[in-house]
């Protein structure tokens, strides 16, 4: 599909507040954006239309690089140095401000259109009060600004205690409380609309539930219109009355939300639906009730008397972190409290929870990372943490790590085959003729070219690196390998297709994964069994199936209830 | 934030060790014998030749030699040169005129580098830009006594602006010059490091939202992005103070100040013992404090250093 698909192609419309006066708050038509670069221009969006009524919800979904960030962005004036509006126009409150003065863009600026950006670790000032950040706004705005207006702008947006918390450093704050500061500036001067540059993609499940939430109220309550832009279509649709979807630089679809994902029309929507864990974790939810099999149920079934063979037990594992502390003196954290779980053969076991859980310090001390304070961790039933630094070495071989950042944890300066045959020759492996030939067995498993061999990290995908870092995993052929993070990290489609590799390596090879995320729609869709963390402690496990269906702690269910996409009633057969 | 301070001074104790035992040793070990640098060409009565010797402890071990010393300056007894002066009047007669000297270099570097560097980084690849790179790395490239020749030739002596040499009285506007040629290698590094700096904060996302909030553009810059940006650029600035404390050896010389290096210099070159371990050791204390104070006002520009 070449053309783009305007709002007058949306199908069907939905009641919404302000509908009837027909003036669209926002308007992009035939927008182009043009980034200049040293290999000439690149068109990094093309022939975009938009429209956002006054207080109506509108969702941009698609992938990283298909210019939903730019585009909003373009709406206000920001974009980067290079880039720039080079044809169609944008119309806001019947005002073409396409190439409007500064003038009148600082003016529209934080008054008239706010913006909530993504990343509430980088979006705010480390050097400057959170008080000061939102009186300058205010004052910028010319509204009132004393410290009571700044208490009550930050207390509107849900922080707790505002006016000490005005006092506070960004980095004080944690992620959740950041993002409310940044949701109280972007609201502080009522806009009329509000542009979210994906508010809560950083911030765990739970925490992104409430403050979506929020958002939603105070935006109902001040008849906001919100430019949502995300790249999870179960949350575009669950909280926007129209979704757009965004392919390289095109909107490919336009519509309401909920017909959208039940009838896509585009290829790439049909994928994008297809591929969601939020939506793939609901469609497994409704098979169960309908007693169908999906395709979206990556996990083998386990026969459960074959479940018996526990590869990894790791029984009252407990650790204690010395925290320095003023004068010399050091207090105790204590990170992981005595947790217990086991990992059986050729299963996949998820350990769950959000930021600060202990879960990854669990992955660390399994794999021999970090010392154990107390506690065992059994491998085929040796017990690992008294393993001196031979039998470690031996042990490595048997469990390899896939880590979170595929940008991170491929060096650089190594190229692909040097990079996957390194562990082979570190632990004494065949001969050069005979690696290289392991080498290839091994991109062939994960579906990489070996003409890939001789190409540096930074010339792949980020699919392509974690491809390339599960390859590494498997090159020593271990029995289990823990996956931190392993996916999160990626954009939904490729994360379905990574997450597709592992299921068929694991039934091809058996391999056991212990499986850590914050992301319970992968869970459902990869893990036999569940585990569940909450501050250092684990409140609850089973099989995923008696997890997801019967939670039995309040937090369990609150963690459920925060995936996105949720409330939404799906047929199990939409795909 | 005590704690961390006490800390420090205490750091200070291996560190001045450490350094007066090494300068000591080198000093010690320098070919030639001691006296004869003082007695000249003409030499010494045998009988003058013990008496310094003894005056000065040439006789005893290099370590009782060392620890003699030690008590002197704890005793706040920096002994006396060869010429039979007290250290200590002389390091307190030249270092006003070197701290003025530096004070002034540093200040000037500091403000022309700054601006140029932010004007720079703002209009990254432009004409202003390309031309300053070029500039600073001109005056990097090109060595300090030939600037410092140059410019003293040029503007002392051609034009007749100010003095080509300083008096001793080092007035401020005798200084001026020498500021100038002694800040110039700085000055191009604290505007490189200012241009990098501003260019990196300036595509920040705190700056993208700060812009987004609707603040101007010069508001934007100076609180945003200026602060942000003389993180590194102080760090610079201090470690720099200390240096410019003792490395004007080669300005102070063109410009004949009298001043701490000029004193090093003539004292190395008599192989005056004493004096050089005095000097040396009193900049390396003047280095180790303007590194604390670097530190300091590190953490106070930036909340989210915190010393413990």
């Amino acid at each position: 599909m070449s053309h783009s698909i305007g709002m007058d192609d949306v199908r069907g419309s939905t009641p919404r507040p302000g509908a009837d006066d027909a003036v669209p708050l926002l308007e992009l038509r035939d927008l182009a954006i043009t980034f200049a670069t040293s290999n000439g221009d690149v068109e990094a969006v093309r022939n975009a239309h938009l429209t956002v009524m006054p207080g109506e919800t509108v969702a941009i979904v698609g992938e990283s690089g298909s210019g939903k960030s730019t585009t909003a962005l373009a709406a206000i004036g920001l974009l980067p140095g290079n880039g720039r509006v080079s044809n169609g126009s944008i119309i806001f409150d019947g005002e073409d401000i396409t190439r409007a003065s500064r003038k009148r863009i600082v003016e529209l600026r934080g008054s008239s259109i706010g913006m909530v950006p993504q990343d509430p670790m980088s979006n705010l000032n480390p050097v400057w009060k959170i008080g000061f950040q939102v009186r300058e706004t205010l004052r910028a705005n010319g509204l009132p600004s004393g410290p009571q207006d700044v208490a009550k702008v930050l207390e509107e947006a849900g922080l707790p205690d505002a006016e000490s918390r005005a006092n506070q450093y960004p980095h004080e704050f944690s992620g959740g409380m950041r993002q409310r500061a940044l949701i109280a500036i972007g609201l502080s001067c009522r806009p009329r609309l509000l542009i979210a540059d994906e508010p809560t993609s950083a911030l765990d499940v739970t925490v992104q539930r409430q403050i979506l939430d929020h958002l939603d109220t105070m935006t109902e309550q001040l008849g906001t219109a919100v430019l949502l832009i995300t790249h999870d279509l179960g949350l575009a649709a669950e909280r926007a009355h129209k979704v757009i979807v965004m392919y390289r630089g095109q909107v490919v679809e336009a519509g309401p939300a909920l017909e959208l994902l039940t009838n896509p029309r585009h290829p790439y929507t049909q994928k994008l639906v297809a591929s969601a864990p939020s939506i793939a974790s609901r469609r497994i939810a409704s098979a169960k009730k309908a007693h169908v099999v999906t395709g979206d149920d990556l996990a083998p079934a386990v026969p459960v008397d074959a479940a018996k063979d526990s590869v990894i037990e790791v029984s009252d594992l407990t650790k204690v972190f010395k925290l320095r502390g003023s004068w010399g003196r050091s207090t105790d954290f204590t990170a992981v409290d005595d947790v217990s779980f086991s990992v059986q053969r050729g299963t996949t076991t998820a350990v769950v929870g959000e930021s600060g859980s202990g879960k990854s310090t669990v992955a660390k001390m399994v794999l021999g990372l970090e010392d154990a304070t107390s506690g065992s961790i059994r491998f085929d039933g040796v017990d690992i943490t008294t393993l001196g630094r031979k039998d470690l070495f031996d042990f490595r071989r048997r469990v390899q790590p896939i880590f979170q950042d595929p940008y991170g944890s491929l060096d650089p300066m190594y190229n692909i085959y040097r990079t996957i045959e390194e562990p082979l020759r570190v632990h004494g492996i065949g001969d050069s003729k005979s690696r290289e030939k392991k080498v290839r067995e091994l991109l062939d498993q994960v579906a990489l070219p070996s003409s890939m061999m001789q190409r540096f990290p930074n010339e792949l995908s980020g699919g392509q690196r974690q491809r390339v870092a599960i390859a590494r995993a498997l090159a020593l052929d271990p029995e289990v390998v823990i996956c931190d993070e392993a996916v999160s990290a990626l954009d939904v489609l490729v994360q379905a297709q990574i997450l597709n590799l592992l299921a068929d390596l694991q039934s091809e090879l058996g391999l056991s994964y212990l499986f850590i995320t914050h992301d319970l729609a992968v869970v459902r869709q990869i893990a036999d069994h569940v585990a569940v963390m909450e501050k250092g402690r684990l409140v609850e496990q089973g099989t995923t199936d008696e997890v997801f269906d019967n939670p039995q702690t309040a937090y369990t269910q609150a963690l459920l209830a925060a995936i996105p996409g949720a409330g939404l009633e799906l047929p199990p057969e939409a795909a | 934030m005590t704690w961390y301070i006490v800390r420090r001074f205490l750091q200070m104790i291996p560190v001045f060790l450490g350094a007066t035992l090494l300068v000591y040793f080198l000093v010690f070990s320098l070919p030639g014998d001691a006296t004869a640098a003082i007695c000249g060409d003409r030499g010494c009565t045998p009988a003058v030749v013990a008496g310094l010797r003894e005056q000065y402890n040439l006789d005893e071990p290099f370590f009782v030699q060392y620890l003699l010393y030690l008590k002197g300056v704890l005793t706040f007894d920096l002994g006396t040169n060869f010429s039979g002066r007290p250290i200590a009047t002389i390091i307190a007669e030249v270092f006003p005129t070197t701290a003025k000297l530096a004070l002034m270099a540093l200040v000037l570097e500091a403000v022309f580098g700054i601006v140029f560097g932010l004007v720079a980084g703002l209009r990254k690849g432009k004409l202003f830009d390309s031309s300053v790179l070029v500039l600073s790395l001109v005056v990097i490239a090109v060595p300090i006594f030939v600037l410092g020749f140059l410019m003293q030739f040029l503007i002392g002596v051609k034009l007749q602006w100010t003095n080509p040499t300083v008096s001793g009285d080092a007035t401020f506007t005798e200084l001026l010059l020498p500021a100038v040629v002694l800040g110039l290698v700085s000055f191009a590094y604290v505007l490189r490091l200012t241009r990098t700096s501003i260019i990196e904060n300036v595509n920040a996302d705190y700056v993208r939202t700060a812009t987004a909030k609707g603040l101007s553009r010069k508001r934007v810059v100076v609180v945003h992005v200026l602060r942000n940006s003389l993180i590194p650029v102080v760090t610079f600035l201090g470690a720099d103070l200390g240096a410019l404390m003792g490395g004007a050896i080669v300005t102070e010389g063109i410009f004949n100040v009298n001043g701490v290096g000029n004193t090093l210099y003539r004292a190395v070159l008599n192989g005056d013992g004493p004096m050089v371990v005095s000097i040396v050791t009193f900049l390396i204390l003047i280095f180790v404090l303007a590194n604390l104070l670097v530190d300091l006002l590190y953490a106070w520009l930036d909340p989210r250093i915190r010393y413990a």
